[in-house]
């Protein structure tokens, strides 16, 4: 590894996106408009599950201003599949989504016909003209009923059930069989998911005379959905281009292989025309992944003095009607992160996945992590309550030691090697959490009604992994005019990326910040790239940067040794210029105007994941009356390892943090009983906005870097969300723990709140 | 989310307007601040043909204060009533319910007018006129009538006006000086619809009693309901902790909300009950002991 100077890392700079963004000058995929134009709107199925009878779209197609509509007969006698990307779980594949409904509907939502118009409203004009027949068959509304078979989504199939595994270590039974102290308990996580800002979006442009297609709006994964398409489309790779330009937020949604990913592309190449979808709110709540649904039973074991001695449970995922790219990341990781940063000798946990006809589920932001967090630290704050002893004591009692790491917490999921948390002092952040806090100023509040609002208090641990690999690649490129471009395989969906990435490449080259240029995404800047998830973009990407710059040193030492005419060991580089043997100094700038661009390839490769950690603490305040819960204050300890631009990080954090909290009290798609979806704004769907939950926190540890990367870095994005649920439940549990309620399902609306309470009192009364 | 194809005029005079509808039947719609219209499009619950924009007919947004009450022309603000000292003497209740009326944005646009003829459930303006026993004065091709509040909403985004009928004004009888009032209301997040919300004003006698008690709900039916039981329980009373349950409970067991996707009936049933204590106890400055 180079030694990196520290100029820019480290500090806080201004986002260098912000001006453009801040004045009115970002470039989104609506702001597009290519000449000769059509957009399409999506005829989508409003029935959860059904044989389709009949699709007659002779009178829509007949509509002034409308071009084609297009069907799965027009696809072709195959209809593609959308392929798995991450989490290949046998089974899985069975379900795969094909791109357009052929024989039946599977979810309300699912894309049917696709109009292409000379305007958005006439397509939907049009798609309201389509004649439909689809006859109902019985709806599979939650996993329950999927379990039993009693309706299948895919006969052939012959089950709902997609896939059952087991994962463990330890001997887990012959520990529940002696331990002194053992407990039970249900969880249930609700669905819900992301909801960026922006919504999805593509315009595609078919150029007949090449034979070539650009799609624009393109992010996230953009070289694995370019090989996707290919196949599907039946064209070379090098035939398509995926390009990224600004992005209103992904958090995991945003930029997936999702069926409109085919229907558009296909659609541009069918009418020869530029076609552009852009997704209303509408139909992003129908369409784009759900996430989260996942029930938990979980039992803890314990010694009288709270030393946990293993844990075990079932967790059953609701994966909607069809696997999609990466849904099998949220059952697994949700067992996965049961193990959490304590010691716990055997886990055995049993996952399984059940089709249900509602939309297909995803990755969210803290996939599975969310839920598995909640589940555990409910059920730890339980046991310690029921044990007598402060839940702190308990935690600081089972929390892995710095000298235990790395940490093996075993082959927990069955795509992937062993883990083992790499490096970090857990303890350490636990007490800063309370510290940051002020958990012992605080305490004495715990329970108590003050002027009708209930306070409780709860702090709790977690882990978290980012960086997943396998690699990341960059092109960096001296231009003649001294500046450097960097080009470079991950993604950015608005968290500020050119702005990092310039900071460790200016400190990496020993050049000024301004210096630089961050193309990012765009299939066109590199052969191979893999994009941004798992908050791996600083880590991997951060990390390949490291590499480029050194290589393009070299290719700068070896340009300037014949400029200078000496070997290119002998030229050193300081402060953005190159020196010979002789003292001849020549400026990077005035080399490549001598000797022309200078460019170097850098890639980083690890199969190593980071694991961040932290505590978070909070202090809500509960309306027994009104079920209404404030939160009043918030703490989000994580450490990072080594934060890149500390004001990036924590505003990751809190964003995260509210995201969190939206998710806990207030956002949560609806199904009825037939799996209709009862949400169709952002009116009843309810994301926090900025007045909900002002009082919040963040601290960024730097402690322990991570040693599976050139830069220390962890991931970053996501280790605000994690603990979110489980702190905020806790809180809500410990403020309302005379009446002895157990906020165990999610969401904790006012209704469900005042629901509790109501059942603890009607119980108390039934009681003797 | 597009509208569907409609056509737009922008008459300057009320007649004209008026004109357009009776002309157009149920085609026409008249918009106003479009808060409520345009989303229902987008959505494509309205399809009107036509839309008459009323915006820039003369005269339609006086706020007026005399000794016979208040008139707020049908294409008077949020932001104006908000902004305004007038209505803050005259009458605080409708000021304070209007703060609660969704976001900056949309109070910028919202009109009085639009709000009485949308006719949400759970809508603010609805829920003071009826609980101040408000009259809505509307012109038509038949001329001008004037509804009373209790007789103006009809159901749920349904109202007694016809298709033709314009709303210009809305009269508010004079507030009094010796009047105690409180508007309370349960929303999910700041400016979204309230699950359930009370406004309710009296008359405070010398000793203490209450007189002329008006208490008024939102979000617990069709539309707007007085609470008459709740007003039974205080009325010509002392208001005390005992009678405000008292009240409280009997507001709760006067509704039967529907269950929907924001809350279970149960639940708004039980939240008018204590809306209606904290109101209360709030107009009387009693200080509540809430456990649960
Ligand atoms: C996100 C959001 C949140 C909201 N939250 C609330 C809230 O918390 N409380 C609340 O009360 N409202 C809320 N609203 C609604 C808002 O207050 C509307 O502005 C109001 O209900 C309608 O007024 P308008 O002038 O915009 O009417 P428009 O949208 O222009 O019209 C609404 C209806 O009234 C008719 N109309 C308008 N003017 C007249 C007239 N003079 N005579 C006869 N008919 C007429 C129209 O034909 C139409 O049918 C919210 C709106 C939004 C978008």
């Amino acid at each position: 590894m180079t030694a990196v100077r520290n100029v820019y890392i480290g500090q806080e700079i201004e986002r260098t996106e912000d001006f453009r963004f801040l004045t009115g000058r970002g470039t989104f995929v609506d702001d597009y408009e290519p000449t000769g134009l059509l957009h399409a709107a999506i005829l989508r199925s409003s029935v959860a599950h059904g044989r389709i009878r009949k699709i007659d779209a002779s009178a829509a197609i007949k509509m002034a201003g409308v071009h084609a509509v297009i069907t799965a007969a027009d696809i072709g006698e195959k209809i593609p599949t959308i392929p798995i990307r991450l989490a290949p779980i046998k089974g899985l594949e069975r379900y795969l989504q094909p791109v357009i409904a052929t024989e039946k509907v599977r979810y309300v939502g699912e894309p049917i016909a696709v109009v292409l118009a000379e305007t958005r409203a006439i397509a939907e004009d049009a798609t309201a003209e389509i004649e439909l027949e689809i006859e109902t068959l019985a709806p599979v509304p939650d996993w329950r009923v999927a379990e039993t078979d009693s309706t299948l989504l895919v006969e052939q199939n012959g089950t709902n059930v997609a896939t059952r595994y087991a994962v463990g270590s330890g001997d887990a039974d012959a520990a529940f069989a002696i331990a002194d102290y053992t407990r039970r308990e249900f969880f249930h996580a609700h669905r819900h998911t992301a909801v960026p800002m922006e919504t999805r979006g593509l315009v595609a442009e078919w150029d007949a005379a090449n034979e070539r297609l650009v799609v624009t709006g393109a992010t996230k994964v953009t070289f694995f959905n370019r090989r996707a398409l290919a196949a599907m489309m039946q064209m070379p790779e090098s035939a398509i281009d995926f390009i990224e330009i600004d992005v209103g937020g992904g958090f995991g949604v945003r930029g997936e292989f999702y069926p409109e990913d085919f229907l558009i592309p296909f659609a541009a190449r069918m009418t020869r025309r530029p076609v552009k979808w852009i997704e209303d709110r509408t139909e992003h709540l129908q369409a784009a992944n759900h996430s989260r649904e996942i029930d938990c039973e979980l039992e803890i074991a314990c010694r009288h003095d709270g030393t946990i001695l293993a844990l075990r449970g079932r967790i059953h995922g609701d994966m909607g009607a069809y696997t999609r790219t990466n849904s099998g990341v949220v059952p697994a990781k949700a067992a996965q992160f049961l193990h959490g940063p304590y010691r716990i000798p055997a886990v055995k946990f049993d996952v399984a996945a059940y089709m249900t006809s509602k939309t297909p589920i995803g990755t969210y932001r803290a996939p599975g992590r969310f839920e598995a967090n909640f589940f555990r630290e409910r059920l730890i704050d339980m046991a310690a309550r029921d044990l007598n002893i402060d839940p702190v004591e308990f935690r600081r009692k089972n929390l892995i030691a710095t000298n235990e790491m790395p940490y093996s917490i075993g082959k927990l999921v069955p795509y992937e090697n062993e883990s083992a948390y790499d490096s970090g002092d857990y303890h350490v952040a636990l007490e800063k959490c309370l510290a940051a806090f002020g958990w012992q100023e605080k305490k004495n509040l715990q329970g108590r009604n003050i002027d009708g609002r209930y306070h409780g208090l709860a702090v709790t641990c977690f882990v978290e992994s980012g960086g997943a690999g396998p690699r990341e690649n960059v092109r960096m490129l001296l231009e003649r005019d001294g500046r450097v471009t960097v080009a470079i395989g991950s993604s950015v969906l608005g968290q500020g990326l050119e702005t990092v990435f310039a900071q460790i490449a200016a400190d990496a080259l020993e050049l000024p910040f301004e210096a630089f240029r961050v193309l990012h995404g765009s299939t066109t800047l590199l052969d191979e790239g893999f994009g941004t998830y798992h908050s791996r973009a600083v880590v991997m990407g951060g990390s390949a940067i490291l590499d480029g710059a050194k290589n393009l040193l070299s290719a700068i030492r070896a340009a300037a040794s014949l400029q200078f005419n000496c070997r290119a060991d002998e030229v050193s580089i300081d402060g953005g210029k190159a020196k010979g043997p002789d003292g001849r100094t020549l400026t990077f700038a005035a080399l490549a105007a001598a000797a022309g661009p200078i460019s170097a390839n850098g890639t980083f490769a690890n199969a190593q994941r980071t694991f961040s950690y932290g505590a978070h603490a909070a202090h809500v305040a509960v309306d027994a009356r009104t079920g209404h819960v404030a939160v009043l204050d918030y703490v989000a300890v994580e450490d990072v390892g080594r934060a890149i631009n500390p004001a990036l990080v924590h505003g990751q954090t809190l964003g995260a943090v509210v995201q969190g909290l939206g998710g806990v009290f207030l956002d949560h798609l609806i199904y009825d009983a037939n799996a209709q979806l009862l949400n169709a704004s952002l009116a009843d769907y309810l994301l926090p906005t900025a007045t909900d939950f002002p009082h919040i926190r963040g601290v960024t540890l730097e402690l322990h870097r991570s040693p599976s990367n050139p830069l220390g870095a962890k991931g970053a994005g996501e280790g605000g969300m994690v603990a979110v649920a489980a702190t905020a439940a806790n809180a809500v549990a410990a403020a309302l723990s005379s009446f002895g309620v157990q906020p165990n399902d999610l969401p904790l609306s006012p209704p469900r709140i005042w629901q509790l309470l109501r059942d603890a009192a009607s119980g108390r009364q039934r009681a003797p | 989310m597009k509208a569907p194809r409609f056509e737009y005029v922008r008459p300057t005079r009320l007649e004209d307007a008026i004109g357009f509808l009776a002309r157009h039947g149920g085609d026409a719609k008249a918009i106003a601040g479009g808060q409520s219209l345009v989303p229902m499009m987008a959505f494509r619950l309205a399809a009107p043909r036509l839309l008459v924009d009323i915006g820039r007919i003369p005269g339609l947004n006086g706020i007026a204060v005399d000794d016979d009450g208040i008139r707020l022309g049908a294409l008077v603000r949020w932001r104006d009533i908000e902004r305004s000292a007038e209505l803050q003497r005259a009458h605080p209740l409708l000021v304070e319910a209007v703060r609660h009326v969704a976001h900056y944005q949309i109070r910028n646009r919202g009109t009085v007018g639009g709000s009485l003829a949308h006719a949400d459930p759970a809508a603010e303006m609805p829920g003071i006129a009826v609980t101040c026993d408000a009259q809505i004065v509307v012109v038509g091709p038949r001329g001008r009538r004037i509804i009373a509040a209790a007789e103006f909403f009809a159901a749920a985004l349904s109202t007694t006006l016809a298709a033709d009928e314009l709303i210009i004004e809305v009269q508010l009888p004079p507030w009094r000086d010796n009047r105690r009032w409180a508007f309370e209301e349960f929303a999910r997040r700041r400016g979204d619809f309230a699950l359930a919300g009370v406004a309710l004003f009296y008359d405070g006698g010398a000793d203490g009693t209450a007189t002329n008690i008006h208490i008024g709900a939102i979000g617990v039916g069709d539309t707007p309901v007085r609470l008459t039981a709740a007003e039974s329980a205080v009325e010509a009373k002392r208001i005390t902790a005992s009678i405000i349950r008292d009240a409280g409970a009997a507001a709760a067991a006067s509704v039967k909300p529907a269950d929907d996707i924001h809350a279970p009936g149960e639940y708004r049933r039980a939240l008018l009950g204590v809306l209606t204590e904290r109101a209360l106890a709030r107009a009387a400055g009693l200080a509540l002991r809430e456990d649960a």
